[in-house]
């Protein structure tokens, strides 16, 4: 990567106590640079360090040990400076309900130093570009869920934030506003050079939008890359096999592991993945025959190129959807 | 300074839009405050006539700055529950990781509170006086009693915007209601002569901040009491505002901490 780093992390360290029990390691020395200018995912299961990781480097909460620099400036040492570098879309909406579009948008602007002239021609300028300009002076209470959050992501950057961090952008949203959203992020990116931090349950709008990835699992960071790099490391497709009877499954699985060429054999509810290592083409066959042989009905098998969610499989222990109906209750936290 | 400043305008804006979008709390506030008003005042109007209450007036105005106080008290009590509502959304977390002044988050608060209270406290002595109740001290003594009720809710204000940066739980502020501003009430002179109390009642009452705030705005509202009898409750509710301010505006520390 030649671009400066927008963030860099270093061994951060952050413990809860909970009480009656031992404290709880949040973070357990996680370290990661984010490159300029560019979109950096954030991905782990629930409980993983995500979160705790959002809430340090927005300066929330302090770390127990180690350290950060965020758009160049030290996060412990000097975190009003890093506040007003920062831009941050908590999971959560985080406009008032009983003021319009445009009074939060203001008021954003204020607060982050702007004049009374100069925010209310931010606020305009946002409204306009976020398609707001109709649902300005109602009550934000009123918005639709895409509506809101649109409102949500423009009062982060009011101030023309150097980082933006976007805590789940898109949770909740229709494809249409999904992707009315994925369009604004790559806008903020590739015309303003804006860095995104953004964390997501869409392993789609990572692989699209992230030129790199952090994945965090247990506190530590595990992975790390391109999209591409982590893909391609993978080596070897993705077997999928359903199984036409629930009680087949595991029997499946024992055959799939006998078969050669087959390796990394997981099964989940009536689903047998794995991966090849030597030709897909001679392994799927061979698996069939297997199958057959042992008396288990199919119901469908596949054959695919590693997707995120083969990447992130194979580096957490489990597949990606599992950690994310869970999600809300770290975020409640 | 001048940012905390310019935050605390900004902010106090923004309570008050919000209050004056939805005028019906205000009113709703004002309910029990009516009915100890004109119920308690008809009910015990002949306790002035037990020997020993140290008070030529009648209940009604005896009662009277008690219930401007207790108003103000109670409503200030509640003044955390914004401060729930924007912990709930996003909306805390946005502006703790912007450079919004914490102090001015506070004031801010404290300062909409007290307008509220304003408000209020003018219109339970209009209807007291409507019920007959008259006070020698005049327009300069409502003026001073109404600098009480602003020092008290500043008080309350606080102390309630700190259990819920402490907690993040509306619970904890109808704790705060039931467990210690209602009995703060009975353990002060609002409805009783402390010279009629038992001993410990008139001990403790000296303690009260909210007993300072209601002996103030008798004192005022009399109009022949010595200066000591504002000054003195005045400059101690100055001081516990300051000092409430201040330990609130700490809690946010104690929140980074805990999330």
């Amino acid at each position: 990567m030649t671009a400066p780093s927008a963030i860099e992390v270093q061994d951060l360290v952050k413990t809860y106590a909970v009480r009656g029990r031992p404290p709880v390691r949040a973070l357990d020395g996680v370290s990661f640079d984010a490159p300029s200018g560019a979109v950096l995912g954030l991905l782990g299961p629930n409980g993983a360090g995500k979160s705790t990781t959002l809430k340090i480097l927005t300066t929330l909460t302090r770390p127990d040990a180690g350290s950060a620099r965020v758009a160049g400036v030290a996060l412990v040492a000097r975190p009003a400076a890093v506040r007003r570098r920062n831009g941050y879309v908590a999971p959560r909406p985080v406009t008032d309900p009983r003021d319009t579009g445009r009074e939060n948008l203001v008021l954003a602007g204020r607060l982050q130093g702007l004049g009374a002239r100069a925010a209310r021609a931010r606020a305009d300028e946002l409204l306009e570009r976020f398609d707001l300009g109709a649902a300005a002076d109602r009550l934000v209470r009123t918005y639709s869920g895409g509506m809101a959050r649109k409102l949500d992501v423009a009062v982060g950057l009011v101030h023309r934030p150097e980082v933006l961090f976007l805590d789940e952008p898109t949770t909740g949203l229709d494809p249409h506003a999904r992707a009315e959203m994925w369009a604004e992020i790559e806008r903020m990116t590739h015309e303003e050079r804006m860095t995104v931090v953004l964390t997501t349950h869409y392993l789609e709008e990572a692989d699209r939008l992230a030129a790199h990835l952090v994945i965090v699992d247990h506190g530590r960071v595990v992975a790390g890359g391109a999209p591409s790099d982590l893909k391609d490391a993978l080596r070897g497709d993705t077997v999928v096999v359903e199984v036409a009877d629930d009680g087949a499954t595991a029997r499946a699985g024992e055959v799939a592991s006998r078969v050669t060429g087959l390796r990394e054999v997981t099964t989940d509810g009536r689903t047998v993945r794995a991966r090849t290592s030597a030709s897909s083409a001679v392994v799927l066959p061979a698996l069939l025959a297997a199958l057959d042989a042992a008396d288990v009905g199919v119901a469908s098998a596949t054959l695919a190129r590693p997707s995120l969610d083969d990447v992130y499989l194979s580096i957490t222990g489990r597949a990606f959807e599992a950690g994310a109906a869970a999600e809300t209750e770290e975020v409640a936290a | 300074m001048r940012t905390a400043t310019q935050h605390t305008a900004l902010l106090t804006a923004r309570a008050l839009r919000s209050v004056s979008r939805v005028p019906v709390f205000m009113v709703m506030n004002l309910v029990q405050p009516m009915l100890w008003l004109l119920l308690f005042g008809a009910l015990f109007r002949s306790v002035v006539e037990i020997p020993g209450f140290g008070s030529d007036s009648t209940y009604l105005e005896f009662i009277t700055p008690g219930i401007v106080m207790m108003t103000a008290m109670f409503g200030a009590a509640w003044a955390g529950t914004t401060f729930v509502q924007d912990m709930e959304r996003g909306v805390m977390d946005r502006f703790l990781a912007s450079p919004t002044s914490r102090g001015a988050l506070m004031v801010a608060s404290m300062a909409c509170q007290a307008v509220i209270a304003l408000a209020q406290a003018l219109v339970v002595l209009g209807v007291a006086w409507l019920c007959g109740a008259r006070f020698d001290g005049g327009l300069g003594g409502v003026g001073l009693l109404l600098l009480g009720v602003v020092l008290l809710t500043a008080i309350f204000s606080a102390l309630s915007n700190a259990f819920a940066l402490l907690t993040g739980q509306q619970e904890a502020l109808i704790g705060l209601s039931q467990m210690i501003t209602l009995p703060l009430m009975f353990l002060s002179s609002a409805i009783m002569d402390p010279r009629l109390s038992p001993a410990w009642v008139a001990e403790v009452a000296r303690y009260n901040p909210f007993d300072w705030a209601v002996r103030l705005g008798r004192a005022a509202l009399d109009g022949s009491a010595p200066a000591s009898e504002i000054l003195g409750p005045a400059a101690l509710l100055a001081a516990a505002t300051v000092i409430m301010a201040w330990v609130a505006t700490r809690a946010f520390r104690a929140r980074q901490k805990s999330v």
